[in-house]
């Protein structure tokens, strides 16, 4: 009898006509790691929820789920939370609100051990805190008491694993584990997982939108669309022969590292488009009274030549986004000067000339939140001609906006809808469609694509890319995606905690890395290749806080590289080849791949 | 533009609470009545008939709610109250949503020092006591109608004027707000065009919670005495002189004090109702 048995689960909601998940057959063995892919709305946190017996009331649930031959379909909360956390854990996609902020991390994990009555509380303490090391958690008596506002996003999402294990649970579910941290913090967190799978013999089943990360985890995969499953296999074979096309699908739309560039190459000659030199941003730090500012983007300069691509990574909270906003005027800028076509510009956004303005243009991060949700889509899409074609004629007006609406792959029927008719794809595409309009010269896309499913992703940075070769457009793409950076960008500027790490073509940048922390994330990055061998986790800890940065390289702390000046100086950033480069040992390191 | 497609998602509430369907149909219902009951009857509200003093309800004559201490039909004289109160209400919220919403866009959306110095304000002005300032009003100025009006929507004006900024203020931060600065929208543009339709579901809300506050507060000034005077009457002065004569004709309190129950019940759960169908948390 194998431990989990689902068979024909189907999940109807009442207000929609197709159902969640249909006729969904899967079974897990002891101690197997197990992968459900699917894009938003295939099923798969359904079904995980489904196990745990955690849907909301209104879900018609039928079939059977049954775990050790008991089933738990339809099962009362006193059956279910005999094997809820001693027999079946789940780990919750966001960190942040899957504990709860007012009990202490230690509790937390304790009290399912004494909520099983497992073992006695003075016991149950030195298990939790055996657990809490387990996890990695540095210093765990100080953690054990710590609330978890105090902890780092990474940190958190370990302490959530810590309180599902500490049941020692035959299955552990893990729903997108990893989808809310960096990419350096989510290769700890996946090779934490799979250290302790591998442990303590647990089976472990991986739910998530990331082909990469199921490739290097688990040894089978389901692959599920529109609530059906489409195909099941071992991880080799799906991954190398699919059968079904939706999986081809989504494995040749998935952005990959090591695929084409999908960029055209330009002339990096002509004079450079937009010009930003020596831009520094800071915020007023609002829990000190001392007037301390966090310094978000320390001085960097930067060109952007015209039909060129430029991309900006880095991990969450390195300055990427407000050094876009501090180009735009959306943000006051410290220090430094902003200059389009040879001309400065005026700081604020609401000081530039209308001129300016619809040359430089952003699409956001959160295609909902970027429209105006009491306005239609035709309304969102005509006010950047209302504004600066104030002659244009109503008709006239119409027109362009359809002739823009089908230019971005969108119906001339969604004109009339309101934004939250839209699905995300679309929403982005009115967005893109609301920025392209005036013909800019500078799209700054902030994460555009983040938020969307891989063959959306796919379709929209195809978009962008056909705009720039028939428009002349440049763009400034800020990602934290290294697979996106490759496929599109001609150079790439790498930031941490601010400062600029490195500056170097698409090529020289993938090939051979020059800073210890480029090498660092593309190392991260799941490769969606179950042949590719598993590197060790290529970077320890997280990035400090901005408030107290580390003395000399921001960087040092973490790097495996570091010396002892690297404790003491800041490293200007210097010419190595073709590359810029801010690390005191850029000449005698080799990191090249 | 901005005004007819903000009402839109009004009548989508509407559409999608049976509740707030329920409450606008019985609202709409004691309106008419109020409005087009004084047409029909035989009877007016100030004609006094001494022989028939606390007559008791009766179909005869269409006296239906009987009559009062110096025979006047208290049926008529409720559809004069009805309309007084809701005519009171209804004028009490435009000027506290007139006044509220303006203060409260401009502090949130201009922040900083102004907005801290307009909401201490707000702060002082919710420190006085309210109904004795009001009691003043009245003592000090002639009694007049137009003042009550303006007394109570100077009370309601604060909360609405404390919810407006905070929901500006989470409105200006959003991103279709740097967008539009981004395609060279100006500020007035922003506030006209942005801001405030996307206020509108919550300011709907909250009028239709304050209307029933004003009621109250009406209510109760006519229950001491300094509402309306007679023969003018609201619902308030008719439960104030009903109390009086309880023992020997109770109609004269029940009845107008169960149709004040029923209008504030109606608003309030039409508040209810389209908080929940605005508040896109409980959409499932």
């Amino acid at each position: 009898m194998s431990m989990l048995e689902i068979d024909g689960l189907t999940i109807r909601y009442a207000d929609s006509p197709a159902p969640a998940v249909s006729d969904l057959n899967v079974v897990i063995e002891r101690g197997e790691a197990i992968g459900i892919v699917g894009e938003s709305g295939s099923g798969k946190t359904q079904t995980a929820m489904a196990i745990m017996g955690l849907l909301p009331a209104n879900a018609d649930v039928s079939g059977s789920i049954r775990f050790d031959g008991t089933e738990l379909r339809g099962a009362t909360p006193t059956v279910l939370n005999r094997y809820r956390a001693s027999r079946i854990a789940m780990v919750f996609q966001d960190p942040r609100t899957a504990l709860n902020p007012y009990v202490r991390i230690g509790k937390q994990l304790r009290r399912v051990l004494l909520e099983h009555k497992m073992c006695g509380g003075a016991e149950a303490d030195v298990r939790t805190l055996d657990m809490l090391q387990k996890v990695g958690l540095p210093d765990p008596e100080r953690q054990f008491r710590a609330f978890p506002h105090e902890l780092s996003g990474g940190m958190r999402q370990r302490a959530m694993i810590g309180a599902a294990l500490i049941g020692e649970p035959d299955l552990l579910v893990a729903d997108e584990p990893t989808t809310a941290l960096d990419v350096t913090v989510q290769a700890q967190i996946l090779r934490l997982i799979s250290d302790l799978h591998a442990e303590t013999n647990s089976a472990l089943l991986l739910i998530t939108h990331d082909l990469g990360v199921v490739a290097g985890n688990c040894e089978r995969v389901v692959v599920m669309d529109k609530g059906c499953m489409v195909e099941e296999g071992s991880t080799r074979e799906v991954f190398s022969a699919p059968v079904s096309a939706r999986t081809e699908a989504l494995l040749s739309s998935a952005p990959r590292i090591d695929s084409e560039v999908m960029s055209s190459p330009i002339d990096t000659d002509a004079d450079p488009v937009l010009e930003i030199e020596d831009i520094a941003v800071s915020f007023k730090e609002h829990r000190s009274s001392w007037g301390e500012r966090l310094h978000a983007v320390k001085p960097m300069s930067l060109s952007l030549g015209e039909c060129e691509t430029v991309a900006v990574v880095g991990e969450s909270g390195s300055g990427k986004t407000s050094l876009a906003r501090a180009v735009l005027g959306l943000l006051p800028a410290d220090a430094g000067r902003v200059s389009f076509l040879g001309r400065a510009l005026p700081s604020h956004v609401g000081a530039r000339r209308n001129r300016v303005r619809q040359n430089l243009q952003m699409v956001f991060q959160d295609p909902l939140a970027s429209l105006n949700p009491a306005m239609s889509v035709r309304e969102i899409v005509a006010e950047p001609l209302r504004i600066h074609e104030s002659g244009m004629k109503k008709e006239e007006r119409n027109k362009s906006v359809d002739t823009m609406l089908t230019r971005v792959g969108l119906e001339a029927e969604l004109a009339g809808r309101y934004p939250h008719e839209l699905s995300g794809g679309q929403a982005q595409r009115v967005a893109i469609a609301r920025s392209l309009i005036l013909q800019p010269k500078v799209l700054i896309c902030d994460e555009a694509v983040a938020a969307l499913d891989g063959t959306v992703q796919h379709e929209i940075l195809k978009l962008l890319l056909t705009e720039q070769a028939n428009s002349g457009l440049s763009l400034i793409f800020i990602t934290h995606d290294l697979a996106v950076v490759r496929q599109i960008s001609h150079r790439v500027l790498v930031m941490y905690m601010g400062r600029l790490c490195e500056i170097a073509e698409n090529e020289a940048l993938f090939r051979r890395p020059r800073h210890p922390y480029t090498k660092a994330l593309l190392s991260s990055v799941p490769v969606i290749d179950p042949e590719a061998n598993a590197v060790d986790v290529p970077l320890a800890g997280e990035a400090a806080s901005a408030l107290s940065p580390p003395t000399g390289c921001p960087f040092h702390p973490r790097c495996p590289h570091a010396i002892a000046v690297c404790n003491e100086e800041t490293p200007e950033l210097t010419q190595c080849n073709s590359t810029l480069v801010a690390c005191h040992r850029a000449a005698d390191l080799d990191l090249s791949y | 533009m901005s005004a007819f497609s903000a009402l839109r998602p009004v009548a989508r509430y509407i559409r999608a609470s049976r509740m707030v369907a329920i409450c606008v149909l019985f609202l709409l219902l004691v309106a008419l009545v109020a409005l087009a009951g004084p047409l029909l009857s035989p009877n007016d509200y100030i004609s006094t008939d001494f022989d028939n003093r606390f007559g008791a309800p009766t179909m005869q004559g269409m006296q239906f709610f009987g009559t009062d201490e110096f025979g006047r039909d208290l049926f008529s004289r409720t559809l004069l109250g009805i309309q007084v109160t809701l005519f009171v209400a209804v004028i009490a919220s435009i000027v506290s949503l007139g006044i509220g919403v303006i203060y409260g866009a401009t502090a949130g959306f201009i922040g900083g020092k102004v907005d801290a110095v307009m909401m201490r304000a707000v702060d002082a002005l919710y420190a006085l006591p309210f109904v004795f300032l009001v009691i003043l009003l009245m003592v000090a100025f002639e009694r007049n109608f137009l003042l009550i009006f303006v007394a109570i929507g100077a009370i309601n004006w604060l909360d609405m004027a404390r919810i407006v900024r905070g929901q500006t203020i989470s409105l200006k931060h959003r991103e279709f707000v740097d967008a539009a600065r981004l395609i060279g929208v100006s500020t007035p543009g922003i506030i006209w065009r942005h801001i405030t339709p996307n206020l509108f579901g919550v300011v709907v809300v909250y009028m239709t919670l304050t209307i029933p506050q004003a009621i109250l507060v009406e209510s109760f000034l006519s229950f001491l005495g300094l509402g309306v005077q007679e023969p003018q009457t609201s619902l308030g002065a008719l439960v104030n002189s009903g109390i009086t004569h309880m023992g020997r004709a109770p109609w004269l309190l029940i009845i107008p004090a169960s149709v004040l129950a029923f209008i504030l019940f109606c608003f309030n759960f039409l508040g209810d109702g389209l908080r929940d169908v605005v508040d896109p948390k409980n959409k499932t």
